[in-house]
C-alpha cells in the first residue's frame, strides 16, 4: 500500500514571521492524519505546502521515498477537498467529477462511468446532472469530496472542509468520511481547529503552533497525555490547579501532590483539572483533595458549570453534574471539595 | 414555579381581529407610497428627456412636412454613400472592440491579481482619462501622432522611418484614439467580473490535474464570459454612435454613421433624414445586444 508521506523541517517565512519554523512530520500509507491548531498556527500552511500552493523557503517533503516538494501542483496527484468546495459553478455535477479524468486523458464514456460511481459512493449519484447552483452545503461537500477522489490519488488533503456545515450535518459528515477513510484506505491529511473533530477521525493528530509541531500522538495518548499546558488546554475540556515545586517536592495548596509519573521539571507545574476524571466525594487510595468556594452554579441542563474560589483567591470552571457526582446541587456560597486520584493526575508544564 | 405552570398552559384564540392587523397594513402601504415617491422624479425625467424625443424621432422619420406617411427618408438610407459609412461605421466599431479586449483583457487579470494597493494605482491609471474631457484627449492623440507629431518625430530620430508616417487623420488614427477613450469601459466591468471568480477555483483545477494554460482555458474563462461581454457590448454600442473622436482624428476620411446624422442636420437642415439614420441607428444597437446576449447565453450558460 502507498501513500507514505515524509515531511522533513519545512521552513516557511513571511517576513519575520515564522509561518512554519522546521515541521517534520512522518505519515503511514493509510493513515487518516490531522493537522489541529488554532488560527494561524501554519496548519493550512503546511497543507498548502504539501498540495503545492505555498512554496517554502526550504525543506523536503518526500511521497514513497521520491522528492515531491519541487513538482508543480497539477503534477502531484493528489486529491483535495476545499473549505469553500472550490466547486466549477459552469459544470454540472457530473462534470466537476469529471474534470480530473477528463485531464488524464481518459475515454468519454470510462469518464462518465467512473464518475457516476465516484457519486455513487457519496450518495450523490442522482443529483449527477444537476448545476451546481442548485445544490445545498452538505451536497458540494459530498461533490467536493468525489472529485478529490474520482482519480484514486494516493493522498486526499482537506482543508477544513466541515466548517461551513451546521452542528448537525458536521458531525454526521464526520462519521461518514471515518468510514469512507476505512472502506477506501488513502492516506488522508486533515486540517481543523475543531479539537472534537480531530479526536473523532484521527488515527493521528499533529498539534502544531506558532509554526512549530508541539505534540504528534494518537487522540487518547494526545487526551490523557498532553506535553504540556498548550495542548491539555486545546483539547477536551480542561482546568489548571498551579502546583508548587520546591526542591523536587510538589505541593498544591500546601498539601504534598500526590501522582503516578515523577515530575522532573523543576518549574510551576499545573495539575490537568478534567471534569470527568474528577471526584465530588473522598475516593478509596491515595488522591488529591481541592477545598473551593462556590462563586456562581451556572445551569446548563445536563450539568451544572461551578465558576469556583480556590485556596488561593484564583478561579476555575468546572463542569459538574450533582446526580452522578451524588452530592446536592451546589449553590452560591456553598463549601465544596473535590479529589483527583493518583491516577488520574496529570500534571503539565507551560505558561498559564 | 406558579409562573411557569401558567405560562405553559395553551393560549386561548383571542375571538378579536389578528392583532396590529390594520397599523401594520397601514405601515405597509406608506412604505410603498414612499417607494413610488422616490423613483417618481427619476421616472418623468425619463419619460421627457428619453421616451418623448425618441418617439418624435420616429414620427419624424416616418412623416414628411404635410403629415403623411412616407419610406422617402429610409429609401434614401439604400444609397451607396449611407451604405459605405454603415459598414464603415460598424468596421470601426468591431476593430476597436476587439482590440480593447485584447489590451483590456490582461490589464484587468493583472489589477483583480495585484495587491490591493497595487490594483488601487492600476484602477486610478484606468480612469485617469475619465477625468479628462474627451475632446482634450483627441486634441493630445492629434499632437502626438500629426505628420510633426512626437511619434513620427521619435521614429525618424531613431532612423526608423525616413518620411512621416500617416497615423492620424485616416481611420488608423480614429482606431487609435477611440480604442484609447474606451478601454475603461471594456476593463471596469471585466475587472468586476475576475474579482468575483473565486481564488480557490484555479487552484482546484491545479489540484485536478490542469496545467495553467488549461486551466485558465477551462475554469477561469468561462467565469469571466459574462463580464466580458457586458464590457464589450457597452464599447461596441459607444462606437457604433461616436462623434468627436472619429470626426477630428478622421480628417473628414472616416464617414461614421454619428458624423452622417450631424451633416443631414448642421448642413442640410433635413430632419426626417437625420431622424430614419437615428432610427436605424437604435435598431441596429439594439439588435447587437440581443445577438451578445444570445451569445452569452449559449457560451457561458450554466454548462
Amino acid at each position: 500500500m502507498d501513500g507514505q508521506v515524509a515531511i522533513r523541517e519545512v521552513q516557511k517565512n513571511y517576513g519575520s514571521f515564522k509561518a512554519l519554523d522546521g515541521v517534520s512530520l512522518d505519515i503511514e500509507p493509510g493513515e487518516f492524519v490531522t493537522l489541529l491548531g488554532p488560527s494561524g498556527s501554519g496548519k493550512t500552511t503546511l497543507l498548502n505546502v504539501l498540495a503545492g500552493f505555498t512554496r517554502p523557503d526550504s525543506g523536503s517533503v518526500k511521497m514513497d521515498g521520491v522528492e515531491f516538494l519541487t513538482l508543480p501542483p497539477h503534477k502531484r496527484d493528489l486529491g483535495m477537498v476545499f473549505q469553500s468546495y472550490a466547486l466549477f459553478p459552469h459544470m454540472s455535477v457530473l462534470k466537476n467529477v469529471g474534470y480530473p479524468l477528463k485531464l488524464r486523458k481518459v475515454a468519454k464514456g470510462e469518464i462518465d462511468r467512473r464518475a457516476r460511481a465516484a457519486l455513487d459512493v457519496v450518495k450523490m449519484g442522482h443529483l449527477a446532472d444537476r448545476d451546481i447552483g442548485a445544490l445545498s452545503g452538505g451536497q458540494r461537500q459530498r461533490v467536493a469530496l468525489a472529485r478529490a477522489m474520482v482519480f484514486e490519488p494516493k493522498i486526499l488533503l482537506m482543508d477544513e472542509p466541515l466548517s461551513a456545515l451546521d452542528k448537525n450535518l458536521r458531525e454526521h459528515m464526520q462519521i461518514e468520511l471515518k468510514r469512507l477513510h476505512d472502506q477506501l484506505g488513502t492516506t488522508t491529511v486533515y486540517v481543523t481547529h475543531d479539537q472534537r473533530e480531530a479526536l473523532t477521525m484521527s488515527d493521528r493528530i499533529a498539534v502544531i503552533n506558532n509554526g512549530t509541531l508541539v505534540q504528534y500522538d494518537t487522540p487518547s495518548r494526545l487526551y490523557d497525555h498532553p506535553v504540556n499546558r498548550f495542548v491539555a488546554e486545546f483539547i477536551g475540556e480542561s482546568g489548571f490547579l498551579p502546583v508548587e515545586v520546591r526542591e523536587g517536592r510538589l505541593t498544591l495548596f500546601g498539601e504534598p501532590v500526590v501522582s503516578r509519573d515523577p515530575w522532573r521539571g523543576d518549574t510551576r507545574a499545573w495539575m490537568l483539572v478534567r471534569p470527568e476524571k474528577l471526584a465530588w466525594r473522598e475516593p478509596e487510595g491515595p488522591a488529591n483533595r481541592v477545598d473551593a468556594t462556590v462563586c456562581e452554579a451556572i445551569y446548563q441542563g445536563d450539568s451544572f458549570l461551578l465558576d469556583l474560589v480556590l485556596p488561593d483567591g484564583g478561579t476555575i470552571d468546572v463542569r459538574c453534574n450533582p446526580h452522578t457526582a451524588n452530592i446536592a446541587i451546589p449553590s452560591s456560597g456553598d463549601k465544596i471539595s473535590f479529589w483527583i486520584s493518583r491516577d488520574n493526575t496529570v500534571l503539565v508544564e507551560g505558561e498559564a | 414555579m406558579i409562573a411557569e405552570t401558567s405560562l405553559s398552559v395553551t393560549p386561548r384564540r383571542s375571538p378579536r381581529r389578528p392583532l396590529n392587523a390594520q397599523t401594520l397594513r397601514v405601515q405597509a402601504r406608506r412604505e410603498r407610497l414612499g417607494r413610488i415617491g422616490l423613483t417618481l422624479p427619476g421616472s418623468i425625467l425619463i419619460c421627457v428627456v428619453l421616451l418623448i424625443p425618441v418617439g418624435w424621432l420616429f414620427y419624424l422619420s416616418a412623416f414628411d412636412a404635410a403629415g403623411n406617411l412616407t419610406w422617402a427618408n429610409y429609401e434614401r438610407l439604400g444609397r451607396s454613400l449611407y451604405l459605405r459609412s454603415f459598414f464603415t461605421t460598424f468596421r470601426v466599431a468591431g476593430i476597436v472592440t476587439l482590440l480593447t479586449v485584447l489590451m483590456g483583457y490582461p490589464v484587468a487579470y493583472m489589477m483583480s491579481h495585484a495587491r490591493p494597493r497595487m490594483a488601487t494605482v492600476i484602477l486610478v491609471a484606468v480612469m485617469l482619462p475619465f477625468w479628462t474631457s474627451v475632446l482634450v484627449r483627441t486634441y493630445a492623440w492629434l499632437v502626438l501622432l500629426q505628420r510633426t507629431g512626437l511619434v513620427n518625430g521619435w521614429l525618424q530620430s531613431l532612423g526608423l522611418t525616413n518620411e512621416p508616417l500617416a497615423l492620424v487623420h485616416n481611420e488608423l488614427g480614429t482606431i487609435i484614439g477611440m480604442t484609447h477613450v474606451m478601454l475603461p469601459f471594456l476593463i471596469l466591468p471585466l475587472y468586476a467580473s475576475m474579482k468575483a471568480v473565486d481564488p480557490a477555483l484555479m487552484k482546484a483545477a491545479a489540484n485536478c490535474g490542469a496545467t495553467p494554460a488549461q486551466a485558465f482555458r477551462q475554469v477561469y474563462f468561462p467565469q469571466t464570459i459574462a463580464g466580458l461581454g457586458a464590457g464589450a457590448g457597452l464599447v461596441f454600442v459607444l462606437c457604433l454612435g461616436f462623434f468627436v473622436t472619429p470626426v477630428l482624428l478622421g480628417g473628414g476620411r472616416v464617414y461614421m454613421w454619428a458624423m452622417q446624422i450631424g451633416d443631414n442636420i448642421s448642413l442640410y437642415g433635413n430632419w426626417g433624414s437625420a431622424s430614419a439614420l437615428g432610427v436605424v441607428l437604435v435598431l441596429a444597437t439594439g439588435l447587437v445586444l440581443f445577438a451578445i446576449r444570445i451569445l452569452l447565453k449559449l457560451a457561458g450558460g450554466p454548462r
